[in-house]
């Protein structure tokens, strides 16, 4: 399986193949949101230059793997992936994640679309759909 | 999102949207002579055939449903076999997980397919019937990147439910050839649709649309015959279902439409081939009411280069829509070919229909094209502005003539129509043409900015009116100035200026520096040989007194003073009541003043002069009058001022006039 979740300290949007057990996936999803501050808070390094914005693994469990980036914005994109999927590679997330953001952004230059609400956005839903489709 | 209820049967969870369920429990019924509910073996055979799928993947989508361990098909592995084998055609892989999503609707030439359309229904070929049914039904989100085969029969689907409309009188001979004349217009046909059509044109098997799987439609099938009987029943239903609608396509911009958005976009930014902002648009469709979402929406489809901001075709993509949406016609999931900005380019290169040019002369006006290209769409556009009726019926002509035609011929069809204009136009003098397409296209490119300009220019006079002369009409002045000129040293036309003006406010110069009102007093009272002069004295003796009591008043107003003199003024021409006391005591003194003094000056400049010899008194009285034109000027300006720090202390007695009052009672009691 395969979930994608969009927030920003709050869920934006959120997109999973199945569709059950999500509440698991909830807290999953909050859980990595600490790493992801973590990782992005900068630790006195190099700031917003140098930081990337695809954060790898956020950590693995012993059931899926957490993926985290985070737009210059601080939108947070997760996406968790069943461990026993391996066919996915570090770079198809990272491309993954490019494609996310890269449709993030055509839903915020919506200028009827407020940042801050759920993403109701249909070509954003399809993006979504193509990657999940592909990832199973 | 997934909606709908599981498969049952087959154990797998696979939820189907409203519309899948619909055209699977149809096609079930379809396959389903058997009353045991096991569809026919052979039907199903057909149908997975019909859907046009390499062998193999029959094989795979057979197993995956899990039809080969239960031998039959049940309803439930007829559904899952069915969004299968929808994958497959997607091109996704046959597994279950590719049909946990939504997908569209699996196409099946051949075999009728119900489903629920959106626009008007069709009753036209199969294979493009089928396809747009698909991706209709497909309305939930479709993985768009690989989806070009899709993208098609969407556009295609809206171009013949454009033709489809008026085709009721001649539906059977373009029953294929419709198909094969929408895919022209796409720039991206895939091979697999031409392929499909041509499967679809070659058994000549049309499929029907249904609103209700009513058995008696799928009991038609798919032999030769069937079309004949399905053409009867799709005209039925197409004159049935057909919507109000012109000769157009509804995604179809009009050249009135046309018109209203340039216009539209004018009122927005003026310049055609700039940009609109988003929020500006954003508030301008607001306007439209629709929903947030819609417009949204709507948004997503028109802005094609993603920058948050629209073009101009842009523009009239979102309004077309948005117009199309306040007349009930659901949105679209992706762009109609029609309103894409690719169309309208390739119209230029393939003499396109009348209305995508307008928007090119529109935009050729600005850019200054060749000129040819600009006569020729000048010459069709301004052959359809011009002429509403004739408009009409051309445009129901070349679609008449489309109906019926709807052979390889459509693609030059649209060729000559507009090359017959040209020709036609050619003749009819197309410069006078242009001319007329400039004088009316250019005035309104030009008119917004001349209306501009001219609204500016309208703004720019009502800037305060200018200052009146320093001349005012304060009654002391006037009676001064009277004293001043009775003699009539040429200032007369000041006198009247200043009399006709008796009612009106001076203007407020700037606060005199009170010296030179001393100077003027100390120069004055040096030339005294004149009776102006004479007259001038009392008048500085009561400007002094003026000046005091004015200074007086400002320090500390007295009541006392200010109200007694009220009654008087008769003499002076006042416009406000508190200059009265200022003036009662000016005027008794002049009153009292000029008559006594002005005896005896008069007395003393007469004695004066009858002593003097005649030239010195004429050396001496032009000097005088020298003089005095300065000192009247100067008194002039004088006055003025004080005119003006008149009405400043005249405020503050009103201020503390009223304080006093409420002070009054509270001491009276």
């Amino acid at each position: 399986f395969i979930r994608f979740v969009v927030l920003i300290n709050y869920p934006l949007y959120i997109r999973s193949v199945p569709t059950q057990g999500e509440l698991k996936f909830h807290y999953t999803v909050h859980t990595s949101l600490d790493v992801v501050e973590e990782k992005i808070s900068g630790v006195g390094k190099a700031l917003a230059d140098q930081r990337e914005l695809y954060l790898g693994l956020l950590y693995p469990t012993e059931d899926y793997k957490v993926y985290g980036y985070v737009t210059n914005s601080k939108v947070k994109f997760v996406i968790v992936v069943d461990s026993s999927n391996t066919s996915l590679r570090d770079n198809e997330i990272r491309s993954m994640f490019r494609k996310l953001h890269n449709s993030f952004t055509d839903v915020m230059c919506n200028p009827f679309y407020n940042p801050g609400d759920p993403i109701q956005s249909k070509a954003f839903d399809s993006i979504v759909s193509t990657m999940m489709v592909q990832a199973c | 999102m997934d909606q709908g209820s599981a498969a049952g049967s087959g154990g797998t969870f696979i939820s189907l949207s409203d519309t899948e369920q619909r055209c699977y429990s149809g096609l079930y019924a379809l396959c389903q002579p058997d009353s045991s509910g096991k569809p026919a073996a052979g039907k199903v055979a057909e149908l997975f055939r019909a859907s046009q799928l390499p062998a193999e993947t029959l094989h795979q989508v057979t197993e995956a449903c899990g039809a080969k361990r239960l031998g039959y098909f049940g309803c439930g592995q007829f559904y899952v076999a069915l969004k299968l084998m929808a994958a497959a055609q997607a091109g996704l892989p046959v597994r279950l997980e590719s049909i946990a999503g939504e997908l569209p609707l699996p196409v099946f030439v051949g075999i009728t397919n119900e489903l629920e359309m959106h626009y008007p229904n069709q009753p036209l070929t199969n294979e493009s019937q089928s396809h747009i049914l698909g991706s209709v039904a497909g309305s939930a989100p479709r993985p768009p990147a690989d989806r070009p085969v899709l993208r098609h029969p969407d556009t295609s689907m809206d171009k013949q439910e454009a033709w489809s409309p008026p085709q009721s009188p001649g539906i059977s001979p373009p029953r294929s050839p419709s198909a094969y004349r929408s895919y022209p217009y796409g720039a991206q046909r895939n091979g697999t649709d031409t392929l499909l059509a041509y499967d679809a044109k070659v058994p000549g098997r049309p499929s029907i649309p249904q609103e209700n799987s009513s058995p008696s439609y799928y009991s038609v099938k798919l032999q030769p015959e069937q079309p004949v009987i399905t053409r009867v029943a799709s005209v039925e239903r197409l004159v049935e279902r057909v919507e109000v609608d012109y000769s157009d396509d509804p995604w179809r911009i009009t050249e009135e439409q046309r018109e209203y958005y340039t216009n539209q976009f004018r009122s927005l930014q003026p310049d055609l081939s700039a940009l609109i902002m988003g929020t500006v648009a954003k508030n301008f469709f607001t306007k439209s009411k629709l929903p947030i979402p819609e417009l949204s929406h709507i948004w997503e489809l028109s802005d094609v280069d993603k920058d948050g901001a629209l073009t101009f075709t842009e523009f009239c993509t979102a309004f077309h829509l948005i117009v199309a949406r306040k007349n009930g016609y659901p949105l679209p999931e992706t762009l109609p070919a029609t309103l894409r900005p690719g169309f309208v380019e390739a119209g230029v290169v393939t003499a396109p229909p009348s209305e995508a040019t307008l928007p090119l002369i529109v935009f050729d006006e600005n850019m200054m094209p060749g000129a040819n290209q600009l006569k020729i769409l000048f010459g069709s556009v301004d052959l359809q502005v011009t002429s509403r009726p004739g408009v009409t019926a051309k445009q129901e002509a070349r679609d008449e003539s489309r109906k019926p035609e709807f052979s390889p011929k459509r693609i030059p069809e649209p060729h000559e129509k507009p090359i017959q204009h040209v020709s036609t136009l050619k003749p009819d003098s197309p410069q006078e043409l242009d001319a007329n397409m400039k004088s009316r296209t250019r005035p309104r490119s030009y008119s917004s900015t001349s209306i501009d300009d001219a609204m500016k220019k309208v703004e720019e006079p009502p800037t305060p009116p200018p200052r009146p002369q320093k001349t005012h009409s304060r009654a002391s002045s006037l009676d001064l100035n009277k004293l001043f000129q009775q003699s009539g040293q040429g200032s007369r036309p000041s006198q009247h200026s200043l009399s006709a003006k008796s009612g009106w406010l001076p203007p407020p110069p700037a606060l005199p520096p009170r010296p030179p009102a001393t100077q003027i007093f100390s120069f004055l009272p040096g030339s005294e040989k004149s009776s102006q002069k004479a007259v001038q004295q009392p008048n500085f003796a009561d400007f002094s007194k003026f000046r005091e009591e004015q200074e007086s008043s400002v320090r500390g107003l007295s009541t006392e003073d200010l109200t007694p003199p009220k009654s008087e003024s008769t003499v002076v021409h006042q416009g406000h009541a508190p200059q009265k006391p200022v003036r009662r005591k000016l005027h008794p003194e002049s009153q009292s003043a000029t008559p006594p003094s002005a005896t005896p000056y008069s007395a003393a400049t007469l004695t004066k002069s009858s002593q003097r010899p005649p030239p010195k008194q004429k050396r001496e009285i032009q000097m005088a009058i020298r003089k005095n034109r300065e000192t009247n000027a100067v008194l002039t300006r004088l006055n003025s001022e004080l005119q003006q720090q008149l009405k400043v202390v005249h405020r503050e007695r009103v201020t503390l006039e009223s304080q006093l009052e409420l002070l009054r009672p509270v001491a009276s009691t």
